[in-house]
């Protein structure tokens, strides 16, 4: 397991824990008690480490090099699934996953991000961040799914659309529109999951759902804290800090409205207990599904659109502007 | 999100240099001639010498774009708050009221433009980059829920250069889908919407309603895309092409239906609001008088 700096308290204990109980048992004794202090005092850190979380940890949570992936989730609680592959007018972009498979018996089609694990495929996957292609490839899929009256589930985990020529070329911003625009008028039910990285229009575009759910240790925003930090503050380094201001963390974004539920994470963060995680997810998207596909088609349209329509705060002032009228 | 290079703007000679009177004379930041400030304006906000455009004021960007006296502003008292207590964000926005003279980045109304009645809205660069907040979402979003209920076509101006507004932070990234679901149901109701798209149009405002219309029309050397070209800069490590991201790239891309010089453009509105919508408005008419039936309303 790899370890960020405010979790490295927790490598020495751990490892000092693996140690024993190999010395245990590859000696076929008994060390329990000399184990289980320790395994007391790593819990009682781990909790005391995670339960003051600052936005800016999360963050960093929500991009740790050992947090489970959309495939991973997929393959933790989708049966029978295949992946579907290119949007039928440039390329596959790796950058996302579309396919369809069942959660919890029920046939879906399911649109994600995906980052990879190691240097090679993240090459491949281009680190999670897709070309027009990939958000093409993702409306191909959504499409078709409305066509077939599946419901769609859409895992959400980017640093951002890709900045690069090529995407530029092909109309990144036409390609993120599209989306948007198209996911307001599906007749079928849209359950969407913020997994880690919610970067950008590069999430959005994907994230046009019934429901938005979002779990703990993610974050969800207009820009990345860095990019807000360099423009706002003119200071990369000031990230940590802007984080906070942006409120991207889960209990902020559901205060705003921006999100319908936070999805709890085992103690620690997914990465330490992913199967737990998988099933937390699992039975959040199986819950709203249960209750979208009861709706009717008009219903969930007007559903979605109200849900988005009613974002935003403002205030009428008693004064107008200057008078334009009459121009 | 979207940034781009700092807009040059044309620079009043300092009184040292010149015994002329300031705010007379202006040196154009493309060919560095000296013009009139009166000449500019004349010319649109076009240098006279070598073309080059600078931000059409909303004023008269308005002026020209709609017949004369025929403006309705609506909504014109919506103003933001600072949702995320985001530090600096109040008084950002108190010296761009004070600057412009209005609560907002949009304004928003109904019009006419050569007869034919429009809701209209644009943009405004000089507050805070014409970004999106909570604001700007909803005027627009009430602009193409008007154009649907009043049966009229929607003009919208952008000149988006901020993009989605940070200081709002995910408030205003969802105003993208907002907005951009508004103009989906326009389009289900068949209310033509036309995007024009004036430099520069970045980020949030250019992925959502500005790329959505059924026309979209550009001034020429507008700055239009997705990512800001110093931050793709980073990200490849290279130099951009020039004309990189200019409307003429996003012409020979095929991402935009044409390019308008801005005297043209309200020409050109003209014929595309016709065909799209007056001209069958107009056949309905017809046929319903032929009928005996008459409906009110639908003149033009």
């Amino acid at each position: 397991m790899r370890y960020l700096e405010f979790e490295k308290p927790l490598r020495e204990i751990e490892s000092k824990i693996e140690q024993l109980e190999v010395y245990a048992s590859s000696r076929d004794i008994d060390l329990s008690h000399e184990i289980q202090p320790l395994k007391d005092r790593l819990h009682s850190m781990v909790d005391e480490i995670f339960s003051q979380l600052t936005p800016w940890q999360r963050v960093q949570l929500a991009r740790h090099p050992d947090r489970p992936y959309t495939m991973d989730y997929i393959r933790n609680f989708v049966e029978e699934f295949v992946e579907l592959h290119g949007d039928r007018m440039f390329r596959d972009d790796l950058a996302i996953i579309t396919g369809m498979g069942s959660i919890a018996g029920r046939s879906v089609a399911i649109v994600g991000h995906q980052k990879g694990r190691d240097t090679d495929e993240n090459i491949r996957r281009n680190f999670g961040m897709p070309h027009p292609e990939g958000f093409r490839k993702a409306r191909r899929m959504m499409e078709m799914a409305d066509r077939h009256r599946l419901p769609i589930v859409c895992f959400i985990d980017s640093p951002g659309a890709f900045p690069g020529l090529g995407a530029e070329e092909r109309g990144q911003h036409v390609a993120i529109a599209e989306n948007l625009e198209i996911m307001s008028k599906l007749r079928v039910p849209i359950v969407c999951v913020v997994l880690g990285e919610g970067g950008s229009g590069g999430a959005l575009a994907i994230g046009v759902g019934n429901r938005v759910l979002m779990l703990e240790n993610a974050y969800y925003a207009v820009c990345t804290p860095e990019a807000c930090a360099a423009i706002i503050l003119k200071d990369r380094t000031k990230a940590a800090t802007v984080a906070g201001t942006m409120r991207i963390v889960p209990n902020d974004l559901l205060n705003l409205g921006v999100i319908d539920e936070v999805i709890p994470e085992p103690i620690g963060g997914a990465h330490r207990n992913p199967g737990e995680t998988a099933q937390n997810v699992k039975a959040g998207i199986v819950r709203h599904l249960d209750h979208l596909c009861a709706l009717g088609e008009d219903e969930l349209i007007e559903q979605r659109y109200k849900r988005f329509r009613d974002i935003g705060v403002f205030y009428e002032a008693e004064t107008t502007g200057p008078a334009l009228a009459g121009i | 999100m979207a940034w781009f290079r700092k807009k040059k703007k044309f620079t009043p000679i300092g009184a040292q240099k010149t015994d002329l009177p300031e705010g007379v004379w202006a040196k154009c930041p493309s060919c560095a001639e000296y013009v009139t400030n009166d000449d500019i304006r004349r010319n649109l906000h076009r240098c006279p010498k070598c073309d080059h455009y600078s931000v059409f004021p909303i004023e008269e960007r308005i002026q020209h774009t709609l017949d004369d006296g025929s403006f309705e502003e609506f909504d014109s008292n919506l103003a933001s708050k600072n949702p995320l207590d985001f530090d600096g964000y109040d008084k950002k926005l108190q010296s761009a009221k004070q600057k412009t003279g209005r609560h907002e980045a949009c304004v928003a109304g109904r019009g006419t433009i050569h007869g034919y009645p429009v809701i209209f809205a644009a943009l405004d660069f000089s507050f805070m980059g014409g970004s999106m907040g909570s604001v700007v979402g909803e005027k627009i979003t009430r602009c193409a829920e008007r154009a649907v209920n009043d049966e009229l076509p929607l003009v919208v101006i952008s000149t988006g250069g901020g993009g989605a507004r940070m200081h709002e932070g995910t408030l205003s990234l969802m105003q993208m889908a907002k907005t951009s679901a508004a103009i989906g149901r326009m389009k289900q109701h068949g209310v033509p919407f036309i995007s024009v798209i004036a430099h520069p149009t970045m980020g949030g405002v250019a992925a959502s309603f500005a790329a959505l219309g059924d026309v979209i029309i550009a001034e020429p050397g507008a700055l239009i895309g997705f990512a800001g070209p110093r931050v793709i800069e980073q990200t490849i490590g290279q130099q951009l092409p020039k004309g990189f991201q200019r409307a003429e790239f996003l012409l020979d891309h095929g991402m935009i239906d044409m390019i308008i010089e801005r005297p043209q453009v309200r020409e050109t509105l003209k014929p595309l609001i016709h065909h799209m919508w007056y001209a069958r408005i107009a056949a309905r008419n017809e046929q319903r008088d032929q009928t005996g039936l008459s409906i009110a309303g639908r003149t033009a």
